[in-house]
């Protein structure tokens, strides 16, 4: 086994596992304050690739531009769709808003599958982040470190957001207990539809981060989502960190797999999961089953 | 689930209670007539199709609708079946009822394996792990070697019923497709007006009561889901004996978000929701099927409005305006 292949395929799945990382915690965060597993987290990390993709072909709005602007986009389309569909649903079982959810994501991939076909399309790296370094042992692209520089960093604020900041800790205690946080004069369905539309801005900024690296294409997030679930049921919802952990933890075994045992590759996520039920049916990080 | 389910058990105990299910035999018995006329005047195959998805979403709906429990995962046990089957057919030569029967003990096999892992997270998590392990099951169908990945596997064989009767016979067919399901369907009917069908529906109303009240719910929710995943099972195998084709589309997730589509729009909990749910679903597919992509936005949309506007379906409306259980 050379060594380049190893690291190749560390890399590989240290950029999956930002991937990963980025969209289970967008995932938890919107799970802790509405107890909703959004389905339509994949759709929206594509659309925010297209959106990149589209600001730069139709407005000549660059990737810079691009990664600021559009998570704000989709994080106001996400609040919108919480404020008219999600919040309605809040008193009935939780399925119902898995089920809506689903239904959105079929429509948003159905709607840029026949815009677009399936075909993907093309998004160049930046400028300033093309080439790359030789650490002698291995070639490192510029921009798939940024990728997992931007995913640490991001990740990291958003942990500290939550957890050492007032607002952090509205939201927390809006978790626990929304009436009484209610009763002290907090707009808990505020904090509801900006907590809902910031963790779908982190899935939009996820599609920025990944659009130069795969090809833009309707159904990147589907195939990602259902990946992505079973990291969160692997981690378990409980924990910010956990979930940060999870995501790059199993990225990097996914890579491993890849380059000791190709065929099981696909899979080695999901045998994970079974044997995280196995052992501890409430995930890793998680506090009750 | 942690709440008690609000309004899905309203809608299925507002009507009356005492109801002995006499009305559910006449609807029984007018389908049954309706179904015996339909192959002379529309499509069989189309037919076929209908009573394969109907079969499939009364699987689902035995699990959601009366244990409520959402799996996201049903395509694993349809397609595994269907590709079983289709695969004993074509390169062991089996005989049409051998194949079907391998198919389903396959997808039995399955859901006991998933089935008990699954249920070991509740409610909003079932779905996920469910779903998961589907894709699981879909990526071994596309690498295995004897899958035929993209392709499928192909002109399979329908074969001589019993080594007698020929099924190349489109009506013939139909008449035995229509056998398997309306049998299928009797059984579920039997299933859930059981002693057993009564204790699903306390657990999907309040689980933390039926266990209080000494009942071992992960066994009972094995054994429904594993019954549902058998059934499941052989709505697939008969699916590829039908079209003599089993292929990714049986195990893709789509699928499984098609069936529970079906059994949403018809009507969770009821009997004959999932029915009416699937001759639409099938009905829409072939109308729309030239519109390409846009056939899922119109899932997608309907999903979206059936959630927000219509939670009891089609016929969880009609059976509040009869005041029976349909």
């Amino acid at each position: 086994m050379p060594v380049q292949v190893l690291f190749g395929q560390l890399l590989l799945g240290l950029i999956n596992g930002s991937f990963y990382a980025l969209l289970s915690l967008g995932l938890a965060v919107i799970f802790g304050m509405l107890n909703v597993i959004n389905f339509a987290h994949g759709a929206f990390y594509m659309v925010g690739a297209f959106l990149a993709w589209m600001a730069l072909t139709y407005l000549g709005v660059n990737y810079w531009a691009a990664l600021v602007l559009v998570p704000i986009v989709v994080a106001i389309l996400g609040m919108i769709v919480e404020r008219t569909m999600i919040a309605r649903l809040a008193q009935l079982d939780h399925l119902y808003s898995l089920l809506l959810t689903f239904g959105l994501a079929l429509m948003i991939q159905g709607v840029f599958r026949n815009f677009y076909g399936v075909s993907g399309l093309p998004y160049s790296i930046p400028g300033e982040l093309a080439g790359g370094i030789n650490l002698g042992f291995m070639f490192l692209p510029n921009y798939r470190a940024w990728v997992i520089v931007a995913s640490i960093v991001v990740c990291t604020g958003t942990w500290l957001l939550i957890d050492k900041t007032r607002l952090g800790a509205y939201l927390r205690a809006a978790t626990e207990n929304p009436v009484l946080v209610g009763a002290f004069g907090i707009n808990v369905p505020r904090l509801i539809t900006l907590t809902y539309g910031f963790g779908v801005g982190l899935a939009a900024l996820a599609g920025v981060l990944a659009a130069p690296i795969y090809s833009v294409n309707p159904d990147m997030g589907a195939d990602l989502i259902i990946i992505v679930f079973a990291v969160v049921v692997i981690g378990g919802m409980g924990s910010i960190l956990g979930a940060i952990a999870t995501g790059f933890g199993l990225g990097i075994i996914e890579g491993l797999t890849k380059t000791f045992y190709p065929q099981g590759s696909s899979v080695v996520i999901f045998v994970i999961m079974a044997i995280v039920l196995l052992v501890k049916p409430a995930g890793l990080f998680g506090k009750v089953a | 689930m942690s709440a008690p389910a609000d309004d899905r058990t309203e809608a299925s105990t507002t009507p009356v209670a005492t109801s002995d299910g006499r009305h559910h035999a006449v609807v029984f018995v007018a389908l049954l007539a309706l179904l015996c006329i339909a192959p002379f005047v529309l499509y069989p195959v189309f037919l076929m199709s209908v009573l394969c998805f109907a079969l499939f979403a009364s699987a689902l709906n035995l699990l959601l609708g009366y244990n409520g429990l959402l799996s996201f995962g049903h395509a694993a046990f349809f397609g595994t079946a269907s590709y079983v089957a289709a695969y004993a057919a074509k390169d062991w030569n089996l005989t049409p009822e051998l194949a079907i029967l391998l198919g389903t003990t396959a997808a039995a096999v399955l859901g006991t394996a998933i089935g008990a892992l699954s249920i070991r997270r509740q409610g909003i998590y079932f779905a996920m792990v469910t779903l998961a392990f589907a894709q699981m099951v879909y990526f071994v169908a596309l690498q295995a070697p004897f899958t035929g990945g993209e392709n499928g596997i192909q002109a399979v064989p329908r074969g001589r019923l019993f080594g007698l009767v020929g099924l190349d016979n489109d009506l013939t067919l139909y008449f035995v497709v229509l056998a398997i399901v309306g049998c299928s369907l009797l059984l579920i009917y039997r299933i859930i007006h059981s002693p057993f069908g009564q204790v699903l529906k306390a657990i999907r109303d309040n689980e933390a009561r039926a266990v209080s009240m000494g009942y071992k719910t992960n066994r009972y929710k094995l054994a429904v889901f594993v019954m549902s995943a058998t059934l499941a099972g052989l709505a697939g195998a008969t699916k590829a004996l039908v079209f003599q084709l089993a292929s990714l589309t049986d195990a893709h997730w789509s699928m499984s978000g098609e069936v529970v589509l079906m059994t949403l729009l018809g009507g969770m909990g009821t009997v004959f929701g999932p029915l009416v749910g699937a001759a639409t679903v099938v009905t829409m597919q072939n109308y729309f099927a030239g519109f390409g992509a846009w056939v899922t936005v119109i899932q997608g949309a309907i999903f979206v409005v059936a959630v927000l506007l219509f939670r009891e379906g089609i016929v969880g409306v009609l059976s509040r305006w009869i005041r029976k259980p349909l």
